[in-house]
């Protein structure tokens, strides 16, 4: 089953006929992906990548039966596009965008509100690398062929570190159920919690590999939920012990600004909820691959 | 994105904050001048530097004639203002405010700021003001009162209302400070700020708010929509290697060590340089090459990277995914051959086109260091730096 994707998601790109939404559109059809059209507005009815374009995203609902949508949209209309896919009844919206404004997050996030529970949308990002279930498709921008089909779950800020985690994963025989880029701005969608509770409930995944970084409460938040609602182990790595306070490290939302947002103090917080700390960025996949081995030996 | 003091007060007055009079000066003479023109028995000189903690750097003086205003700015002109929130070069004073003297009967603290826990403008105010939010916390935690604002709605009066109590306002002090607050909070919202802060605001001897001190930073991500605080950007405040960064779709951050750092990813960037200082050496700045880097932004990476006259090493580490090893692998080469590196160079290739990119580093007859893990790569730069052989 994995979480977020599976064989069934029909998909949807806003942006496809752009340079960018295009090249990765292309991608994900050439893995396997589900694409099943694409919205940019003014080019309906157009054909891109062989698949149908639509002007609004509730046609190409209507018209594909669509569930999931991947948004490469620019930043200066991301927002807008993100809160169209939620009023045409998409489950689950992922966005790449990277320079969206936070007062553009910060209303989107309140409007995603309005819906109930039972059709309220998943929003993935923004800035993010996106989502892979290996062997069945991808919505994003990652290299799939790093990743090996398995059953333990990755969810983490940073594009790159999860690369390197799937990588070190690889190398020692461990495969990814799915891997979920949460995205590296302060304002984001889905928080690392809301995955660890997909995670948990995911029969195909045994266990959870989560990569944090400096700023913001979110590791915090999945440290406590981790310890109170988790029986699946999870193994950490925080990124930035190096980085000095005050100082945005590229992510916009890489910041240490309050108390409990450096990487030390994430660790100490982490491992008080009983989480495995890779004690460096090399040893993530040694870390879940002894984890594992203490959890089958148990 | 920071701007001036002065310029935080003219905005913000423009939404109805009281501020006192003052005038900007770009030299001494001038600022005699402003003092003169404003009139009065004592004003206050301040240095216009994008940092906190300027009094305590000797940044600020009250002074009792114009000659003394005058006097006092020459000493500031052209300065570097070294606070305890710049690093050891300062910031360049090249404009000073002169203001009136407030009679002041009580220091308050406001400040608006971005909540990433509830995902909304937070107003944090306190009783005691005219110290450092971060000491405020510490010492009087307290006094910090905090409320949040749907975007929704906006701050309502009652909010404002129940703020300006809680802060022992009494009178026509209330509704003054619901006009500050309310002007505050549209400021923010209606510029894409990040930030908003009045420290101190005070209690004049006639019982009246006054906004003394002024600090607003902007959303980068917003200024395509705010052209008008866009040109605010003062690049005299800048570090000058992070700005030609920024200007080259670089992202980089300076820092003490001689390990330079040229890597895709925050995170990554951020895992090579933890990586680095646990194998015992000291990264010399955060580089983020962005994504589909070219070879010519590889070799711009690497121009940015040798501004810094500390670095003795170079570190290369690429997790390609929506870039490509074989182009970072010529930006490498390029970069050797039309910089004419002399320093060591490791590189540590993974992800996409990798075996290409690597073909390219083995072939090129360069003496590159190739690694091809994080650890070997970070071990390899800290044993080739000369002055661990030394």
């Amino acid at each position: 089953m994995a979480i977020l994707i599976t064989k069934e998601t029909r998909i949807i790109v806003q942006g496809m006929s752009g340079r960018i939404g295009g090249f990765h559109a292309a991608d994900m059809i050439k893995h396997g992906t589900c694409v099943v059209g694409g919205v940019t507005p003014g080019k309906g009815g157009e054909v891109h990548l062989g698949l149908p374009l639509f002007n609004t995203v509730r046609e190409a609902v209507e018209a594909t039966g669509a569930t999931a949508s991947l948004v490469f949209v620019p930043p200066p209309f991301a927002a807008d596009a993100i809160m169209e896919a939620a009023d045409a009844g998409i489950q689950t919206a992922v966005c790449v965008t990277d320079g969206i404004p936070s007062q553009d997050m910060m209303r989107l996030k309140r409007f995603l509100k309005r819906y109930p529970v039972e059709r309220k949308m998943r929003l993935i990002g923004p800035n993010c690398a996106g989502v892979i279930t290996p062997g069945v498709g991808f919505m994003g921008i990652m290299p799939p062929h790093i990743y090996m089909p398995g059953r333990i779950g990755v969810v983490g800020r940073s594009g790159t570190l999860g690369y390197e985690a799937a990588a070190q994963m690889k190398v020692l025989g461990i495969g990814v159920s799915t891997s979920v880029g949460i995205g590296g701005d302060p304002i984001n969608g889905s928080s690392f919690r809301d995955i660890l509770e997909l995670f948990e409930a995911d029969e195909d995944t045994d266990a959870v590999m989560m990569i944090g970084e400096i700023g913001g409460p979110q590791e915090a938040e999945a440290a406590a939920y981790a310890r109170d609602h988790m029986k699946k182990p999870v193994v950490a790595y925080i990124a930035g012990l190096s980085a000095p306070k005050g100082r945005k490290m590229g992510h916009a939302g890489a910041i240490i600004s309050a108390f409990g947002e450096s990487a030390q103090e994430k660790v100490e917080i982490l491992a008080a909820a009983g989480i495995t700390v890779a004690p460096d960025p090399s040893s993530m996949g040694v870390t879940m691959a002894r984890v594992l081995e203490m959890r089958a030996a148990a | 994105m920071d701007i001036h003091e002065y310029q935080a007060k003219e905005i913000l007055a423009r939404f109805g904050v009281p501020v006192p009079r003052g005038g900007l000066a770009y030299s001494p003479e001038q600022a005699g001048y402003r003092a003169r023109e404003l009139g009065g028995s004592a004003w206050v000189v301040k240095a216009q530097v994008h940092s906190g903690g300027r009094g305590a750097a000797g940044g600020v003086k009250f002074c009792r004639s114009a000659d003394e205003v005058h006097q006092f700015a020459g000493t500031l002109f052209g300065r570097q203002l070294v606070t305890k929130q710049t690093d050891a070069n300062g910031k360049g004073v090249y404009r000073v405010w002169v203001e009136g003297a407030s009679d002041i009967a009580k220091e308050m603290y406001l400040g608006l700021v971005l909540d990433r826990k509830s995902e909304r403008i937070m107003i944090v105010a306190s009783a005691h003001g005219g110290m450092e939010i971060e000491d405020l916390a510490e010492d009087d935690p307290d006094s910090l009162r905090r409320m949040t604002v749907d975007p929704a709605v906006g701050l309502t009066e009652f909010q404002a209302r129940e703020l300006a109590f809680q802060l022992g306002l009494k009178g026509g002090q209330v509704a003054q400070m619901v006009t500050i607050l309310r002007a505050c909070y549209r400021a923010y919202r209606d510029l894409d700020a990040v930030m908003v802060e009045i420290n101190p605001l005070v209690i004049t001897g006639t019982g009246d708010l006054v906004a003394l001190d002024a600090k607003m930073s902007f959303d980068t991500n917003a200024l395509f929509r705010q052209p008008q605080i866009a040109e605010l950007r003062d690049r005299s405040q800048e570090d000058p290697r992070e700005s030609m960064a920024g200007d080259h779709g670089l992202s980089y951050v300076g820092l003490d060590g001689d390990i330079g750092c040229i890597i895709n990813g925050a995170g990554l960037a951020m895992a090579t340089m933890d990586m680095i200082k646990l194998a015992g050496g000291e990264p010399a700045n955060f580089l983020d090459i962005g994504g589909g880097a070219s070879p010519e932004r590889v070799v711009r990476a690497f121009r940015t990277v040798l501004t810094d006259r500390n670095v003795s090493v170079i570190l290369v580490n690429i997790f390609a995914g929506i870039n490509r090893c074989d182009w970072v692998a010529q930006g490498v080469v390029q970069a050797y051959k039309e910089v004419g590196l002399t320093l060591p160079v490791v590189v540590r290739l993974a992800g996409t086109n990798v075996e290409e990119g690597k073909a390219i580093i083995a072939g090129s007859g360069l003496p590159l260091i190739a690694a091809d893990t994080l650890a070997e790569a970070a071990a390899a730069a800290v044993a080739a730096r000369p002055r661990a052989a030394a």
